[in-house]
Parts: C-alpha cells; sequence; structure tokens
C-alpha cells in the first residue's frame, strides 16, 4: 500500500505527532499489526454474538414448570405420581368433604360452619368459574351459552334445584352433570364447598319474600351506585361510597 | 519537497480525533439501545401459537377472569397454562367445527399436549414467584400490559432486571387493593377517580401505595431489592 506509507509520512513529516505515534514509530504500519487489528475484532465480534446466546446459566438443565422434556416418551416434564401415593395433608379420609354424599345419597349440610368470609370467598369464586355460564344471579343465563351451548345451563331458582341438596352441588361441580365438565381441577375442596354455601345464598336472595326483609328496611332497596367503569372478570364493580353509607343506613 | 497537504489539514486531523469521542460515546449508547430493544427482550413480539388465542376476546369480549384459566397464579410460583380441558369446557360446546380449533380437539383426543411457545421467558437463574405480586397488591396488567386488548399474546415489557428494580425500588408505585389486582380496567388514583380502602379515601398513588405497603406487609426496599430475593 504505497499510498499509505506516502501520507503516514507526509503527516508526520507535517508534524503531527498523535497521528504519528498511533501509526508506529517508523511511520509505517507494520503487517503484523494488520493481523492484530483483525486477530481483536473477530474476538469482540465472538464475544458479542456469544452473549446473545442464552446457554449457561440462562437455560439451565433443570426442567421448570410445564416445560418440555425430551426424556420421557411424551415430552412432559410434569410426571404423575406414582399409582397409590398420597400427597402430605391429601389424605381424602373424610369422604363428605370430599364427595358431598354420605354413602350414595348426597348430603345436606356444610362440612365446616359457614362464616361471612366463606360466603365472600364462595362468591369470589363462583364468579370467576361458575357466572360466565350460570351468570352471577344463577339463573342459567350466562354469557357463554349464549354463544351457541345446546344447553343452557338450568337456573338455581327452579324447584328442583331450590329443594337440591347442598352435597348435590358439590357433587356436579366435583364430577360434572350433563354437559358440565368437573371442576375439580379448577377449584379445591374447600373452594368449592365455599361456591355451595354462596349457591344456597343466591337461592335465598332471589327468591326473599317481603316477610324475609328486616323490620326497618325498605323494600325494594335502593340499587347500590357504580362508580367509574364495571371492573373485568370476576372482579366486582366499585360502589359508590355515597351509595354505600346510605344502604347502611337502610339496614 | 513541498507539502503535499493544506495547512487546514491539521484542523481537520484534530477535528477527526476530537469526534471519535463522540463516536465511541454514539456507539456505547448504541449498544445499550440495542441491548434493551426488542431485539434483544422480545417485547412486543408475537411469537408463533399452535393456536392464536385471543386473549382480547376472551377477557374484553367474553368477560371470562384471569383465575378461570390461570388456576394456580394465586397459590403459586407458577400461573399455569390451562390443560386442554379448560379449553374444552367450553369447546365442546362453541366452535366445535373450526378448524382453527383442531390442535385443541387433536390434543383432547390423543391427550398428547399442545405446545404452547412461551412469551413471558425469564432467565433460569431469576426466581419469579406469582402468588406473592398477586397478594401484594401487583395487578397483572401492572408487568403484563393490557392483555384484555391483545389479539395476540406479546411481552409487554422489557422483563430486564433494571425493569424488576425499578418497582422493587419504590414499590408504592403501583400497588393496588387485592380485590383489583385481577381487574384489568383498574386505573390508579385521582382526584376525580379516588380508590377506596377499608373507608378510607386516596386521591394519589403514592398515598394508596404507602398506605397498601405496610397493610400487606411489604418487606422493606432493602430486603426487597437484595440479590438473593430473586437469585437464589
Amino acid at each position: 500500500m504505497p499510498w499509505l506509507r506516502q501520507i503516514s509520512v507526509a503527516s508526520s513529516s507535517v508534524g503531527c505527532p498523535i497521528l504519528a505515534r498511533s501509526l508506529g514509530k517508523s511511520g509505517i504500519p507494520r503487517r503484523s499489526h494488520a493481523w492484530g487489528f483483525l486477530a481483536t475484532g473477530i474476538l469482540l465480534a465472538t464475544i458479542a454474538l456469544s452473549s446473545a446466546c442464552r446457554i449457561d446459566m440462562h437455560v439451565q438443565p433443570r426442567q421448570n414448570p410445564l416445560s418440555r422434556s425430551d426424556f420421557f416418551a411424551d415430552q412432559r416434564s410434569e410426571r404423575p405420581p406414582v399409582e397409590g401415593t398420597v400427597a402430605r395433608g391429601q389424605l381424602h379420609d373424610d369422604t363428605y368433604f370430599y364427595s358431598g354424599k354420605n354413602g350414595s345419597t348426597p348430603g345436606d349440610y356444610m362440612p365446616f360452619p359457614v362464616t361471612k368470609e366463606v360466603l365472600e370467598r364462595g362468591r369470589e369464586r363462583y364468579n370467576i368459574y361458575c357466572a360466565p355460564c350460570h351468570s352471577r344471579v344463577g339463573d342459567g343465563n350466562g354469557f357463554i351459552p349464549s354463544r351457541g351451548f345446546s344447553r343452557k345451563p338450568p337456573s338455581f331458582h327452579d324447584q328442583r334445584l331450590q329443594k337440591a341438596a347442598l352435597g348435590y352441588f358439590y357433587d356436579v361441580m366435583t364430577n360434572g352433570f350433563g354437559i358440565m365438565p368437573d371442576y375439580a381441577s379448577q377449584i379445591s375442596a374447600q373452594d368449592r364447598w365455599k361456591i355451595v354455601a354462596y349457591i344456597r345464598a343466591l337461592q335465598l336472595s332471589q327468591n326473599a319474600t317481603r316477610a324475609d326483609v328486616p323490620a326497618g328496611q325498605t323494600v325494594p332497596s335502593l340499587a347500590p351506585q357504580f362508580r367509574g367503569q364495571p371492573g373485568s372478570g370476576a372482579t366486582l364493580p366499585v360502589v359508590d361510597s355515597a351509595s354505600a353509607s346510605h344502604s347502611e343506613e337502610n339496614r | 519537497m513541498s507539502q503535499i497537504f493544506h495547512r487546514s489539514t491539521n484542523t481537520m486531523s484534530r477535528a477527526t480525533i476530537f469526534g471519535a469521542v463522540f463516536v465511541v460515546a454514539a456507539l456505547g449508547w448504541m449498544a445499550m439501545e440495542i441491548q434493551r430493544s426488542p431485539y434483544v427482550t422480545y417485547a412486543g413480539v408475537r411469537k408463533p401459537q399452535p393456536v392464536p388465542f385471543s386473549h382480547q376476546h376472551h377477557v374484553s369480549g367474553l368477560g371470562i377472569d384471569c383465575r378461570y384459566c390461570h388456576t394456580s397464579v394465586e397459590t403459586s410460583s407458577f400461573a399455569g397454562i390451562p390443560p386442554t380441558k379448560t379449553c374444552m369446557n367450553c369447546h365442546s360446546q362453541i366452535w366445535t367445527n373450526a378448524q382453527l380449533l383442531e390442535p385443541v380437539r387433536a390434543s383432547y383426543r390423543s391427550g398428547e399436549s399442545l405446545q404452547w411457545t412461551r412469551v413471558n421467558q425469564l432467565p433460569d437463574f431469576v426466581f419469579f414467584n406469582h402468588s406473592i405480586h398477586i397478594n401484594k397488591g401487583v395487578g397483572c396488567n401492572t408487568c403484563h400490559g393490557p392483555v384484555d386488548q391483545m389479539p395476540l399474546m406479546y411481552q409487554q415489557e422489557s422483563l430486564q432486571m433494571e425493569w424488576c428494580l425499578d418497582c422493587h425500588r419504590a414499590p408504592a408505585k403501583n400497588l393496588r387493593p387485592r380485590d383489583q389486582v385481577f381487574n384489568m380496567r383498574y386505573q390508579q388514583p385521582t382526584s376525580t377517580n379516588p380508590v377506596i380502602v377499608d373507608g378510607q379515601t386516596f386521591m394519589d398513588q403514592m398515598s394508596l401505595g404507602s398506605a397498601l405497603v405496610k397493610k400487606y406487609g411489604v418487606r422493606s426496599v432493602g430486603d426487597i431489592t437484595s440479590c438473593n430475593t430473586c437469585h437464589r
């Protein structure tokens, strides 16, 4: 590269010490320098590229939940426990709690006392898992069946279901009924019972008569005022504080 | 031998050396921008899925709660990807002939897993736990973005450590009441749209957030920014 040599000689001759230093004392770049630059460039590029490959610590040789495994034939890392395995605290020895039945007849009592917290939890779980089909008030006019179910779910307020035992609802949630699938894998046993309690509360509230109203409360009670947009999913609408205090006064 | 270069070459060469500082700085800035860009983080990238599942349709359109499918999100580190049976709860009745859903039906018939492509992926050295965030009042859409408006799922945030720390250093700026965690339409309190917790009215996020930090017992910033909170 004679032109490069010329330039470097020229620039050093006009007295630009920094440029001259960068090109070596003689002012002539040696071949080995060029190779050094190339090697450094390749090294830097390799480091930059290899840092983009997330191998070592990013993807560790272990199984994450539901990750794919090439070890097992079905490619699932989640393995079913050996048949007959009982996890700690899951020996289902309380048969009524886990089946809702005494023998083969559904029982009509709750396996634990119903408190306000139980009903609130039941309402929350009902609104998540049941309301899409059964509707928030349990009349069977949920939104999902209207999209093309062959049959609508029954209303909880018809004669048959009003008389049905508590254990019957639990059994349907656990094992399914008709076109309704079972919800045993989605809702825990404890929560299924809480939903049972809430269904009974819905049946009472939706079919209350004037005689059920405590003395001193106006009938019909004022509808609560909601503030802002309703929440999505099972999130209950926010009751306006003004109307909430109003209904407190009525109570 | 006469001068080959004009005197102005001196100025030019100095300016070039001076300019190199800016070039190097710009290169550094570019590297940082690229490191934060979707090219590296995959934020906003719609990855291919076996079935083009629309969260927008199922959440906004049908009003299904997050927990209907992601059942373990409140109690486990992992939110849970629903098994094929959860799809079939409804799709054994609705859209039973849709070609789009054939992979779902095939999976249900054969018992083979649908192989979804993971969207929100953390490195294996980060031990993220959904349940603790849910129970301390971090909303779903705080991290996952407007899932109810995503026809195809994508990762909203960078999921980089600086993003995690941004909230861990000041948790109050994102907390909301527990009963609003799954509300995709929740809005932070303003003077016109206050949030009421335990009868107390909050007009701005910082006062609500600090009250919730106390109420839910969120650990100190020192604790939750400690390395071994996330890297164990």
